[in-house]
């Protein structure tokens, strides 16, 4: 089947197989191979990616579902010129440790903190309910949260001070 | 310059891993490539009639279908890596593919190659085998006993062996004034690392040069192995560990998959890849834990222990996998005494075959369950005394004026003050309030528990003298090569492998510390054997005691060396060289210096060097520690058990861990946090579940429960710091800590909460639905 969808914001053209996972295309034709696949029964979270900005399991959905969609992967949350305040959090507060699960987990968790900017500890937790870290016992994943939720915050406030100051200031 | 050594230092590995960039074996894409799948046994036990796998071959995009008889006499079996001595020991190498039996559920029968994933599992379904089931046994004790379907025809009463390093009388258990006699049963447990197992297989038929990408925790032992098993000299065959996605004992591993791979690469000349799924890593990727241990401890009614006698009866699963044998009989039996002083101890271990897949090592390897079982007998020895547990061990742990401490069954500990933990500990828990909420509680009618562990376990493994004679089937010894390049910048070599560990961070802070030079200008190298000399890997927390000894050594000899051209430069004898912040300056004379990126640049240029000296500004080391290495510590759980439904909430957790001298803080706590989910994970939820004909009921994350994040309250850690005299920079190794200490923490904070109930023990995992009805069954005693 022909299928198009723009991905991390670029138009991609393809003929796949009607059975082909959203996983597999992401990582074996469109070489993306940041999202990872832990388990084939979407317990454990690793495949997660944004479809029209709706964070879904890529590993149980098919590619052609998906067709005339907006995809963005862990490759389209930012880079290191200019990370996204959850892989920033990730990174300072010691969120990830080999690291597999960790784009998933990332993914789930910035669409958390769309949700909710300031999230509680247990809201946090509870938010991770789709996903499986085995290495961090999660502690520091929450701190890694809690740090994005600060930055997203410091940056909305940034933003409005910058445009405040456009509206108002001389031109 | 700040000091790096115990500084706070964000990972290295992490930029790559957070942006998507990461280089795991899935992500590797060849031109050429193939993939691969394996046919599974659907029964634990049955005899092979026939396999037809014409259909199959003729499925379009299918290149070829290997059995049994294709591959067996090509290759070589995989062998068991760890041949205790002395128990009469008849390990079952595997064949790559099962030709006449299967001995369990998931056992390979046929390796398909095709042009892509989907065509190769459309495939499977079209081989046809005929099979004749026989009657399986999965349980250890059942498979002792007479008349028990044997697993393997040659191994008489499925005895895989019989280790008893030394016998105690039972007139000591006669005489003693206390005994408390229990049966312990450590279920099975699947390690379960994020990323399954997988392999990308490479093969050059004009230089006959294998390479092969592999989720691996000792890339050297899979080359020494798998050089063996595909016919292949190790000077030929490379093996890389890319990013690997947690490994937690799974991937030492030596398996036929990665090995099959390797074999149909080489005749195919196509690149071949093989991952697992996850419903197939329950099934065919080695499991860990079960185990039945009966405990005898004696001693008398103040609380001295006087003798302790252990015999475990392991299931070892349908074969003796790699290190499947040491982990109940060495790791487990000479960790018996734990952290205390029992003067007299005695263990046996028999391991059995049965119709399941194989055990081998999981984080901690041997010591959790020894750990657990000395833990959870001192609880009832208190209690049958009516001592406090807490006294108890204050009475009985060996006293820091020991160390080196040599315990009952010969181990000698290297350093520790296990007081100093265990004081740590009550302090953070607040322990008296702790007591007195409880009592308050109880008269609401609430269930709170309070449990401890004082915990030892043996780790850094280890010297290669003692491999020898424990029949490790290789050396323990560590290899680091520092580089220094000619702009100054530092390439570090290392074997070990590390898989999540942060090692990249730790190594860099040690060498940065070494030569005053900051991080980002070390860059460390693992897991190729085509650029690292030897090496044994990474697994039982060695890498930084072991790996880390020796990268201390060669560093050490780097800056011998650059002292030394320094000098010569500088016109001043060596000894008065002295390398602070990354300058050689002559002691006492300011400004006559030269700085590390000079030094590297004369070194390699080699214009003026002293007479008779070398070229380049390079060092190896291949350490070999005197001795293991003994972390220790003193966890604290607190739970409370709803009466209604049983559940076990965790509303505490004290960690006081004493992992010798620390390196990154923050890479230890993380690695303390995951130990302790895998171990309070052991203790509330996890187990596997074997239909009685053999089938694995918890085949998927939906049959067996892998903790999540809001399963836990935020763990409260804390390090003390006592150094080890046995490596070079004092370090004790912490992976395994959490997971060592955690499980009976948890078990005794339960059995504590359930103790008006009259409940002495009840087998993991400790689920509502067990807990409830126990506590149904007791309620006429309350």
């Amino acid at each position: 089947m022909e299928i198009s969808m723009k991905v991390n914001g670029t138009e991609k053209k393809s003929h796949v197989e009607p059975r082909m996972l959203l996983v597999h295309y992401l990582r074996d034709e469109l070489d993306l191979t940041g999202t990872h696949i832990g388990c084939d029964t979407s317990q454990c979270g690793a495949c997660t990616v944004y479809v029209d900005g709706k964070s879904v399991k890529s590993c149980t959905t098919l590619a052609v579902q998906a067709d005339g969609s907006e995809v963005t992967t862990v490759e389209g949350l930012g880079d290191m010129e200019k990370l996204h305040a959850i892989q920033r959090g990730f990174w300072e507060e010691h969120g990830l440790q080999c690291g597999y699960c960790t784009p998933g987990v990332m993914m789930a968790m910035a669409a958390l903190l769309r949700e909710n900017h300031d999230p509680s500890e247990s809201e946090i937790r509870e938010g991770m309910k789709g996903a499986i870290c085995r290495c961090t016992g999660y502690q520091f994943i929450v701190k890694a949260v809690q740090h994005a939720a600060r930055r997203l915050a410091e940056e909305k406030e940034e933003q409005r001070l910058v445009q405040s100051t456009g509206e108002g200031g001389v031109k | 310059m700040a000091k790096l050594h115990g500084a706070r230092i964000k990972r290295q590995e992490d930029p790559r891993l957070i942006t998507g960039n990461g280089n795991f074996t899935d992500d590797i894409k060849l031109p050429g490539m193939v993939h691969a799948r394996v046919l599974r046994s659907p029964y634990a036990h049955a005899k092979i009639l026939s396999i037809d796998v014409s259909e199959a071959l003729e499925h379009p995009g299918v290149l070829a279908v290997y059995t049994g008889k294709d591959v067996n006499p090509e290759m070589q079996p995989v062998p068991t890596s760890w041949v205790v001595p002395g128990c009469n020991i008849k390990p079952k190498p595997r064949m790559p593919l099962a030709e006449e039996k299967v001995h369990y559920a998931g056992e390979g029968v046929a390796f398909v190659v095709a042009e892509d994933r989907y065509i190769a599992k459309d495939a499977l379904e079209k081989i046809k085998v005929e099979y004749e089931e026989l009657p399986a046994v999965t349980h250890q004790e059942e498979a002792l006993k007479e008349g028990a379907p044997i697993v393997h025809e040659d191994v008489e009463g499925n005895l895989a062996f019989d280790w008893q390093p030394a016998e105690l009388d039972d007139e000591v258990f006669e005489q003693a004034e206390v005994v408390v006699k229990q049966r312990f049963y450590e279920q099975r447990v699947v390690p379960n690392p994020m990323e399954t197992r997988g392999a990308v297989a490479q093969y050059n038929s004009g230089g006959g040069e294998m390479t092969i990408w592999c989720t691996s925790q000792n890339p050297h032992i899979h080359r020494m192995v798998y050089s063996e098993v595909l016919g292949i000299p190790e000077s030929k065959l490379r093996i890389v560990a890319p990013d690997v996605g947690g490994g937690f004992g799974a991937k030492i591993g030596v398996y036929t998959e990665e090995a099959l791979a390797g074999y149909a690469a080489k005749n195919l000349k196509r690149p071949v890849k093989w991952i697992e799924e996850r419903s197939e890593h329950f099934l065919a990727t080695n499991h860990a834990r079960d185990e039945v241990i009966e405990v005898e401890l004696a001693g008398n009614k103040d609380g001295t222990l006087t003798a302790l006698r252990v015999v475990n009866t392991a299931n070892m699963g349908a074969y003796l996998s790699t290190m499947g044998a040491g982990v109940p009989t060495i790791d487990f039996g000479l960790m018996i005494t734990g952290a205390y002083d029992i003067p007299k101890a005695a263990v046996r271990t028999f391991g059995v075959y049965t119709n399941t897949t194989p055990t081998d090592a999981y984080r901690g390897a041997g010591k959790p369950e020894a750990t657990f079982q000395i833990e959870r007998a001192i609880d009832l020895f208190a209690h049958k005394i009516g001592m406090d547990v807490l006294e108890i061990r204050k009475k009985n742990l060996v006293k820091k004026e020991a160390f080196p401490y040599t315990n009952a069954m010969g181990l000698n500990y290297d350093s520790g003050n296990y007081q100093l933990s265990l004081e740590k500990a009550l302090e953070m828990a607040n322990y008296e309030e702790l007591r007195e909420e409880q009592k308050r509680l109880a008269a609401e009618g609430r269930l709170m528990g309070i449990g401890f562990s004082t915990y030892v376990e043996l780790c850094g493994l280890g010297p290669s003298k003692v491999a020898g004679a424990i029949g490790f089937q290789g050396g323990l010894w560590e290899n680091s090569t520092v580089r220094v390049h000619p702009s100054g910048k530092v390439a570090v070599y290392t074997g070990a492998s590390p898989h999540g560990q942060g090692v990249k961070t730790t190594f860099a802070q040690v060498v940065g510390e070494k030569f005053g030079i900051p991080i980002e200008d070390i860059e460390v190298y693992s897991g190729d054997t085509g650029s690292i000399a030897m090496g044994w890997g990474t697994y039982g927390s060695r890498t930084t005691a072991v790996g880390g000894g020796a990268l201390a050594i060669a560093a050490d000899r780097v800056v011998d060396k650059a002292k030394k051209i320094a000098a010569h430069e500088l016109e001043a004898s060596p000894d008065d060289i002295e390398l602070k912040d990354g300058v050689f300056q002559v002691k006492g004379v300011p400004g006559r210096q030269r700085t590390f990126q000079q030094i590297a640049k004369s070194a390699n240029m080699a214009w003026n060097l002293p007479e008779g000296m070398e070229p380049a500004l390079e060092a190896q080391s291949f350490f070999d520690p005197e001795n293991f290495v003994y972390p220790f510590g003193t966890h604290i759980c607190v739970v409370e058990v709803d009466k209604d439904t049983g559940k076990v909430e965790l509303t505490r957790y004290i960690a006081v861990d004493d992992v010798g001298r620390v390196i990154n803080p923050t890479i230890v706590e993380g690695q303390v946090h995951g130990g302790l989910a895998q171990g309070i994970g052991q203790a509330l939820w996890e187990g596997t579940v074997y239909s009685e004909n053999g089938q694995l009921l918890s085949g998927t994350f939906m049959d067996y429960t892998m903790p999540q994040a809001d399963f836990f309250p935020e763990f409260e850690t804390a390090c003390t710091e006592t150094p080890s005299p046995v490596n070079p920079l004092g370090a004790k190794g912490v992976g395994e800590t959490g997971t060592t200490a955690s499980t009976p923490a948890v078990v005794n904070a339960v059995m504590d909460a359930l103790k008006a109930y009259g409940i002495k023990d009840l087998e993991m995992p400790l689920t509502p639905e067990k807990v409830w009805s126990a506590m149904q069954n007791r309620r006429e005693l309350v």
